[in-house]
């Protein structure tokens, strides 16, 4: 197996969730978005630990999961504390801060 | 010799299953993963995002990292996704076709995201581009990788224990009602 397919998998993965981070409006939506972002870089540390014999990518992968478990918890609540003060979850809509 | 061969020869073809499998896979997650992105139901797109994490722990079977298989399905397919279809149902009670999930620029998304899959897979060829995995690797041992982590990488795993307790603290105390 070439090591080529599994960065090209991940790249794509990549790549399409870059493109719902930018085009989705929703905060949900958005948060899966960066769970795709973060699995292909697991793919990727997962495969140069295959490719190298090392096990330290693996143990890499496992810390970027519960990361993403932390990631994840936090930023639903912000979207929840969103909710509840403007009623809307759209992201566009969070401009409190423009000038 | 002759068993020396058959050897090589099944393992050339336990390869090559392994490599249209790990094609089949692919294939599900890039379609799963492009649907999630241009759906406009929110619970479809939670659901799209289960099959690519699930196609995600196959690949990492494929790629004998058995012990971060079994973790994604444990923590992402088990915890994560609950959370999001929680985030779903608190902040929207409607289940159907939405509308207005889309950005109006949606081409320049589009543009960013296909510029950057260019120049990854070009640097990605351009450096690996006969690069082959090891021909015998095995699965990796479970206990090959708490080795790891409790000797090696120790100092991380306790700033990660630390920063899950503060993302703990810090998500009740975000989205508490007082």
């Amino acid at each position: 197996m070439f090591l080529n397919e599994f960065l090209i998998f991940a790249a794509l993965l990549f790549c399409i969730g870059v493109y719902g981070v930018l085009v989705r409006k929703n905060g949900v939506m958005v948060l899966m978005s960066i769970e795709l972002i973060l699995n292909s870089v697991n793919i990727n540390l997962v495969a140069f630990s295959t490719y190298n014999g090392d096990v330290g990518g693996q143990v890499f992968a496992l810390f970027i999961i519960a990361v993403a478990a932390a990631e994840v918890g936090v930023g639903l609540a912000i979207v929840l504390l969103m909710y509840r003060n403007r009623r809307s979850i759209d992201i566009a809509e969070a401009n409190l801060l423009k000038g | 010799m002759i068993a020396l061969l058959a050897n090589e020869a099944l393992s050339s073809v336990e390869t090559g299953v392994a490599n249209g499998f790990f094609f089949v896979v692919a294939g599900v997650a890039v379609i799963a993963a492009l649907k999630m992105v241009t759906t406009q139901n929110v619970v479809h797109a939670a659901l799209y995002l289960l099959v690519v994490l699930t196609s995600v722990a196959a690949t990492y079977v494929i790629l004998g990292a058995e012990f971060v298989a079994v973790t994604q399905v444990m923590v992402y397919l088990g915890a994560i996704m609950v959370l999001l279809l929680f985030g779903v149902m608190l902040t929207r009670a409607k289940l159907g076709d939405d509308t207005d999930l889309d950005h109006d620029q949606r081409w320049i998304g589009a543009l960013v995201a296909l510029v950057t899959f260019a120049v990854m897979t070009y640097s990605v060829v351009e450096e690996f581009g006969s690069t082959k995995l090891p021909s015998d690797f095995s699965a990796t041992a479970t206990e090959e990788v708490s080795n790891q982590i409790f000797s090696t990488y120790i100092v991380p795993f306790e700033a990660l224990s630390v920063l899950l307790l503060a993302a703990l603290i810090g998500a009740i105390v975000v989205a508490r009602r007082d």
